[in-house]
């Protein structure tokens, strides 16, 4: 009996349908999809002008990380003698090495914009408030962990972009109070980043830091369904509602294959840079960090180092607490909460535009605290002083969004953000274009 | 049965139970594993400078061979060896003190310039402008029978100079 059973099932006709099979098989699919989204969406956050997909698009880039990650590990060596010339045979000999390097290369840097906007998309509509505080500090923290992915990464090559960022990276951590000297002697495993340091680098990349980010990836995404989607305007009423299958899967499927497409295009015709073998006696001139930290790089040449790493983290603190200060709910879900918050975004940028590279010319070439308050060390004179300027300059920016433009603290709070947002990219682009040998002012036209 | 009325008779108004006591025995013994752990994992990971790395004695050469007012640098050392123009010695350690970049001597402006931030350092390797709060480091220079040797296991660090750093035959 048995037997002819089995009989049946190895010939031409399938113990199961082959239709009832694919019905199976989606079942399942949609099943995972359906974990991760509501089974119907309302017809505005299909929009997508107002997400951008760039959570997906994030999530996405991850994936292709790993996964380019992993085949990246069976071709490298984390050996100061070998870790260079790995890269090279990587780039010359071994077939895709170049491409798929090329690839793990750009969506790293990709990412870092994908997170920086989706943080501004869910800031400016407001995205964080209302119970969804702990997602927008577990957002934070993943926004920490994808720089510190970048940090890490770039030692690897070996090259003189990797040694001398490093080592610019790892004095600056050594400025933290108490805990500063630990931090750095562990990471460099000695008083120059040599042997131990790579290979701390390497174990932190691919060993370490993985796990973090998927576990708080999932917790993310979990969190999201738990406080009630996508956030929207409450005072819709009768909206019409779409299934998320097909709907908005095929919005993310489309969207997933024009970034595929897009970064292995530009990989294919950029490839990622490498500058010559790392030479610990000679710094390339100028040293520049790479670019995502070339905005903090540009505060290093205005404050002592300890300003300079206080700035960053009093105001990711700030963003951190910004939910709990905030109380209004009626702005969810709106682009620049209202008329009174769009004109004080397009403020907010316009200074953003205009106020950086007037005060970096202004300490380029007149202020100059260390010698004019000669009696002061220069902790204060070229730290504490530029750190109390700078936020005190934050409270009247702000203070001058509530009185002159009438905006409620919401809105004053959304123009400084965007102030600061604006800032961090004109001091990156200034870092880029305007610093030539010796760190100096150049001009690039 | 007996071990229930002996522990009542030892605390006769205890609250513990002997699951409560076991359950705390338990946690503790937890507590102590996970500290026993934590504590193999940092020693693990304690002493990982590698041995023949830079950090030892440098044998720099015979006084002689460096003219007062002279800057030799020493690559593998790490440190330049300066003749000050009164014959005092001083090994100044090339990390820049801002954020270790290295720096180099330029014999036209006369001073040691750090490529990453723009800081400037005299021919003594003293302090002339910001972002560097302090003058570079020093490393131990020791005379004997007329040769020079620096110490580069431990990096001094000083706020500016002082005529007291300089070694003299």
């Amino acid at each position: 009996m048995a037997q002819t059973d089995m009989k049946q099932k190895a010939g031409a006709e399938p113990a199961v349908p082959r239709q009832v099979e694919r019905n199976r098989m989606r079942a399942v699919m949609n099943n995972i999809i359906l974990h991760l989204h509501p089974t119907r969406v309302p017809a505005p956050a299909l929009k997508f002008t107002y997400t951008w997909g760039l959570g997906g698009l994030s999530t996405l880039l991850v994936v292709i990380l790993v996964a380019t990650g992993i085949l990246l590990m069976f071709r490298y060596d984390a050996s100061v003698e070998r870790a260079y010339t790995s890269i090279q045979y990587l780039e010359t000999q071994v077939m895709f090495g170049a491409l798929l390097r090329s690839v793990h290369h750009w969506a790293a840097n990709l990412l870092i914009v994908t997170v920086f906007l989706h943080m501004l998309r869910v800031f400016s509509t407001g995205s964080y408030k209302q119970g969804r505080a702990t997602n927008w500090i577990v957002g934070l923290l993943l926004l920490l962990l994808v720089i510190s992915f970048n940090f890490t990464g770039y030692l690897l090559p070996w090259d003189q972009l990797a040694y001398w960022a490093i080592t610019v990276a790892t004095s600056l951590l050594g400025y933290i109070p108490l805990v500063g000297g630990i931090i750095n002697h562990f990471l460099l495993g000695g008083s120059e980043v040599g042997q131990v340091a790579l290979r701390n680098f390497y174990a932190i990349h691919v060993a370490l830091l993985p796990p973090l980010i998927l576990l708080g990836m999932a917790y993310h995404f979990w969190r999201i369904r738990k406080d009630g989607d996508i956030s929207q305007p409450q005072c819709q009423e009768n909206v019409e509602k779409f299934t998320t299958i097909p709907y908005l899967v095929q919005i993310e499927l489309a969207a997933a294959v024009l970034l595929i497409v897009g970064l292995f295009l530009w990989a294919m015709s950029v490839p990622a840079p490498l500058e010559a073998l790392a030479n610990p006696a000679h710094p390339p001139n100028p040293a520049k960090a790479a670019w995502y930290f070339l905005g903090l790089q540009e505060l290093l040449l205005h404050m002592h180092p300890l300003a300079a790493l206080m700035l960053p983290a009093i105001l990711l603190t700030a963003l951190a607490l910004v939910p709990f200060g905030e109380q209004r709910s009626d702005d969810i879900g709106i682009y620049f909460r209202s008329r009174i918050g769009k004109r004080v975004a397009l403020v907010a940028a316009l200074l953003g535009l205009a106020l950086p590279p007037t005060l970096v010319l202004l300490d380029e070439f007149w202020v100059d605290f260390p010698t004019w308050l000669p009696s002061l060390p220069t902790l204060i004179s070229n730290g504490l002083i530029p750190l109390l300027l700078t936020l005190g300059g934050l409270a009247v920016i702000y203070g001058a969004f509530r009185k002159g433009l009438k905006a409620n603290r919401s809105e004053a709070t959304l123009g400084l953000f965007l102030f600061l947002f604006i800032s961090l990219i004109v001091l990156t682009l200034i870092g880029i274009s305007f610093r030539g040998p010796n760190m100096a002012w150049v001009w690039p036209f | 049965m007996t071990t229930s009325t002996r522990m009542d008779s030892i605390s006769p108004d205890s609250q513990m139970s002997r699951r409560n006591f076991l359950k705390l025995g338990a946690a503790a013994l937890g507590a102590l594993a996970v500290l026993e752990i934590s504590a193999v994992g940092l020693m693990f990971l304690q002493p990982r400078s590698l041995e023949g790395e830079f950090g030892g004695v440098v044998t720099a050469g015979p006084v002689n061979s460096f003219p007062p007012g002279s800057i030799t640098e020493f690559p593998a050392g790490r440190f330049f060896l300066i003749r000050a123009d009164d014959g005092g010695f001083l090994a100044v350690y090339r990390r820049c003190t801002h954020l270790g970049c290295s720096v180099s001597w330029d014999p036209g402006l006369n001073q040691f310039v750090c490529p990453c931030h723009g800081s400037h350092f005299d021919e003594l390797g003293d302090i002339l402008n910001p972002p560097a709060p302090r003058a570079l480091d020093t490393f131990l220079v020791i005379i004997e029978d007329g040769v020079v040797k620096v110490d580069t296991s431990k990096p001094r660090t000083r706020e500016e100079f002082e005529s007291s750093q300089l070694v003299y035959t």
